[in-house]
């Protein structure tokens, strides 16, 4: 590792392993966190993410592995000699202390001036969009209020390091979405490293510069949240984000496949003619007629439309594709072009692939 | 790859860090060191007593052989089944009827009557023991009831089966109150919306929610009767028992080793309804879950009437007996002469040796209030919510409930057996005031663990991993936001601790000196005196000062939640 990478670097996770009795929760986590950057762990429950956070925080120990922070060993230290500021899924906010008190809870303790604990206690309440909240207690606000004074709390002793624990599960969905922006520009500003575990793929997406897609125990991929989401290296990614089309195929060589009695083109080449594999198509990956004539293209095909589910301002049509001998597909469509093409139950649509989208994986997967 | 960056592994912990392990070892080591001397090694040395005759000399299972086939064992096993059997048979039922009219019935004044059944928890058991004898015995004024029933004497089993009710009532009504007090309401909608008569949803529905708490409260008095002594010392006659041949064998003979087998014995039938009690408590589930709506009960004119005439009764019964002993107190010569009098009071403090035993009962159960709760908080917490010394940790738990399955007097008597061995270095406690409070704080442990670990459990599981992530230690926090938001259970412990110290007698009996003797055990003296009255007025003298106590931490307990906890008015 050269000596410009440790320097940006805040938080370096080698082989992390931790078993709970004959359990295994982590297996051999490696990971680096750059300074600045924010970092979301998603997964299903039990996929281990928030025990990895607790691991980063003390909170629970590895079985083995290291957990290096700024440069330093901190694997064996407890919680309260390490470097970061947490906010959990229920704020954990002291219910006897008022909103000042519990943002100056760790200042207080560093035998700062009065003065000077109130200055960072109203800076943080400003920032955080709550200037008048300091003498009410927690009971008196509403859960994003609180999820605000939390961080405040968490922020308070200026860490390097700042981990969320499923910090917006607990709201409901307009207040959710409207934290999100909120979190993120908040850490832009402060250019605060963070770790922050969800199991909300749209939180991830949305707020994350990288996201670590994990699954029973294991880190399946990590990149952009573009690059996991177009370019999912295993067929576990490609399923947990979004929705997803999985056709049976068997590789024919140079990159085409045959479906039923189609043949795809893709520019995927890792398949060895013969080899039995699944093509995972999204459903927006798909050319319609309202754009160009559709049947001139490469992968075009035809199928009857046999369900449309109506979700809103998109349209998701269940296609028997023919030639695909049974292997139905989901297509997405925006209201519009479902009124356009005259989308609906009996009707036939043409329809084109796009190839460069097709993700292939072995069948034995 | 080089970790020339990576600072090698922080040799040494911050001081800060270094005292926060400590206290958070220290604590449960403490915590594991208290229980094993003060409960584990004492039962402990009944197992070895009870192998041992009185020169020390190892003996097997003799002891256990020679008093297990001896008539005198098969007559007090069968009395003790017979009575605490008898006692739960009527009790429950009792109790059940009495709960179910509070919580699914719209009867008014439930809180009145609710804190009339709960009174006998304020009284020694002895109480009611005399207020029986008042009523029924040799110079009853309801003797001739008695033979209605056939019955020629209230001394022995009809006497002890009564006035145990009145003991065991209280414990019986608060379990069956508080398994019935939550319900989904939505079973019984769905059983409306399918015509099901009101019988059959008190059967498929009220019942076997109830069953666990039934289960539970069957066993308490069960457990409760068998190993009762004061109830069968006061109003027992001729009729023996267990708990009394315990106390002669070793108080009237000194035989401590047959003592301790008589102990082990007595241990049985409490460990196998405490067993069955946990089993049952484990396959509980939850009945009631966040998304149960929850039942409230509506007017039914025929069913209010006759629960309310029932609760009626109860409590008037209730009444007359605890009022029974205090006015018995108050006679001059019962049931002759009844001007009123504070003879017995006099004759008690004066020469029943009760202005000291009042004292010393009043300094123990202010020990074991005040001690007794904070060890019990601070135990809880250091289990619950510290990290570390984690081999201790089940083994603690395990010596936390332990108290639940050991009557007082067998504990008691593993007491004596321990500390007042030459050998023990603790020896200098025995017969001291330390004892005492020690027996009594550990022997209502496990209730009281109880309550203080569901407080802690409500509060947040992060509250420690918040502060540690702003390095403020965890006792910091365990004094700013766990005792003020836990100080009513707090105090509701301390209540509890204070009002059996008052009460008790089953441990102690066998652990006072002439110098720390206990009013409790005064009762006891002034009746074997034959001085009914006076032990009249001992009773009523500790129900009064139990309840001046109960009303005034209440109250004082209102003032300060009032003066120092804000936040809790702010949550409406």
């Amino acid at each position: 590792m050269s000596a410009s990478s440790a320097v940006s670097e805040a938080l370096r996770i080698e082989a992390i392993h931790k078993a709970f009795g004959s359990f295994v929760a982590l297996r051999s986590i490696d990971l680096t966190v750059e300074k600045g950057e924010l970092v979301c762990f998603l997964g299903p429950s039990g996929c281990g993410k928030t025990t990895l956070l607790r691991i980063i925080a003390g909170l629970e120990t590895q079985t083995s592995g290291r957990v290096i922070q700024n440069g330093r060993d901190v694997s064996n230290d407890p919680p309260s000699v390490r470097d970061y500021g947490i906010v959990f899924q229920s704020y954990a906010l002291f219910p006897n202390l008022t909103i000042r008190d519990n943002v100056a809870y760790g200042l207080v303790n560093r035998r700062k001036a009065r003065a000077e604990v109130d200055a960072r206690v109203s800076e943080l309440l400003t920032l955080v969009g709550l200037p008048d909240a300091g003498p009410k207690y927690p009971s008196q606000m509403s859960g994003g209020q609180q999820q605000r004074v939390a961080l405040a709390r968490a922020l308070a002793t200026s860490p390097s390091l700042l981990l969320l624990d499923e910090p917006l599960s607990a709201l409901d969905a307009k207040e959710r979405e409207r934290l999100r922006g909120e979190i993120r520009a908040l850490q832009r500003r402060l250019r605060v490293t963070t770790v922050m575990v969800t199991h909300d793929q749209e939180e991830a997406l949305s707020m994350a510069d990288r996201v670590v897609v994990m699954n029973q125990g294991v880190i399946e991929q990590i990149g952009s949240p573009l690059a996991v989401y177009e370019r999912p290296t295993t067929p576990f990614v490609a399923d947990f984000l979004g929705k997803v089309n999985v056709l049976d195929a068997e590789c024919i060589g140079g990159g085409r496949y045959r479906v039923g009695q189609r043949e795809i083109t893709t520019d995927a080449n890792g398949a060895a003619p013969g080899e039995k594999v699944r093509l995972y198509l999204r459903p927006e990956d798909r050319i319609l007629s309202d754009t160009a004539p559709v049947e001139t293209l490469p992968n075009a095909l035809k199928g009857t439309v046999r369900r449309v589910d109506f979700l809103g301002t998109y349209c998701l049509a269940r296609v028997d594709v023919d030639g695909f001998e049974g292997q139905r597909m989901t297509l997405y469509l925006s209201l519009n072009q479902t009124h356009e093409l005259g989308v609906s139950e009996g009707a036939t649509i043409p329809f084109a692939l796009r190839g460069e989208r097709v993700r292939v994986f072995p069948r034995s997967v | 790859m080089s970790t020339a960056a990576t600072a090698p592994a922080a040799a040494k912990r911050p001081a800060g860090a270094l005292s926060e392990w400590l206290a958070a070892r220290g604590g449960i080591v403490m915590l594991f060191a208290a229980l094993l001397v003060f409960l584990t090694l004492p039962l402990a040395m009944l197992f070895v007593r009870s192998m041992q005759d009185k020169t020390g000399a190892g003996v097997g299972f003799d002891n256990f052989v020679g008093y297990l086939t001896s008539p005198a064992f098969a007559r007090s096993a069968g009395n003790t089944l017979t009575f605490a059997g008898l006692t739960t048979v009527l009790t429950v039922p009792l109790a059940f009827g009495f709960a179910y009219a509070i919580q699914r019935s719209c009867i008014p004044f439930k809180v009145l009557w609710r804190n009339i059944a709960l009174i006998p928890i304020l009284a020694p058991s002895m109480l009611a023991a005399l207020s029986f004898i008042y009523l029924f015995g040799n110079q009853g004024a309801l003797k001739f009831v008695l033979g209605w029933f056939g019955v020629a004497t209230v001394y022995g089993l009809p006497g002890m089966v009564l006035a145990m009710i009145f003991a065991s009532f209280p414990h019986a009504v608060m379990i069956l109150l508080a398994s019935l007090a939550l319900s989904d309401a939505r079973l019984y909608e769905a059983a409306d919306s399918l015509a099901t008569p009101e019988w059959r949803k008190f059967t498929t529905i009220t019942l076997p929610g109830a069953r666990y708490g039934l289960i539970s409260a069957t066993m308490v008095v069960f457990t409760m009767a068998v190993s009762e002594f004061g109830v069968p010392k006061v109003i027992g006659g001729n009729y023996s028992v267990l708990a009394i041949d315990i106390y002669k064998q070793v108080v009237g003979q000194q035989n401590f080793n047959i003592g301790a087998v008589v102990g082990l014995v007595l241990l049985v039938p409490a460990v196998i309804a405490y067993a069955i009690d946990r089993s049952v408590q484990r396959r509980q589930q939850a009945l009631v879950t966040a998304r149960s709506v929850l039942y409230q009960p509506r007017p039914v004119g025929a069913r209010d009437r006759s629960m309310l005439v029932f609760v009626i009764i109860v409590s008037a019964v209730m009444l007359v007996v605890m009022g029974m002993a205090a006015y018995g107190s108050l006679v001059r010569v019962w049931p002759y002469n009844l001007s009123l009098t504070l003879n017995h009071y006099i004759y008690a403090f004066e020469d029943g040796g009760v202005d000291r035993s009042y004292r010393n009962s009043m300094v123990m159960a202010l020990w074991c209030g005040v001690l007794g709760a904070a060890v019990t908080f601070a135990g809880a917490y250091w289990l619950e919510k510290t990290r570390g010394g984690d081999a201790f940790r089940p083994l603690i738990r395990a010596q936390a409930m332990m108290p639940m399955a050991v009557p007082g007097l067998v504990l008691g008597i593993g007491y004596i057996l321990f500390f007042n061995h030459p050998d023990n270095p603790l020896n200098f406690l025995y017969g001291t005031m330390t004892i005492l409070v020690a027996s009594t704080i550990v022997h209502f442990y496990s209730s009281s663990h109880l309550t203080a670990v569901t407080a802690l459990k409500a509060l947040d599981g992060e509250f420690e991993s918040v502060s540690a992530s702003l390095k403020v230690p965890f006792y910091k926090t365990f004094w700013r936001v766990t005792v003020p938001v836990c100080l009513p259970t707090v105090i509701d412990v301390g209540r509890y601790y204070f009002v059996n110290a008052m009460t008790t007698i089953s441990a102690v009996v066998f652990l006072y000196a002439p110098k720390t003797t206990l009013v409790s055990i005064s009762i006891v003296k002034l009746d074997e005196a034959g001085s009914v009255g006076p032990a009249a007025a001992v009773a009523t003298l500790i129900v009064a000062t139990s309840a001046v106590v109960t009303v005034a931490s209440l109250a004082a307990e209102g003032w300060l939640l009032r003066r120092t906890q804000a936040w809790r008015r702010a949550a409406q």
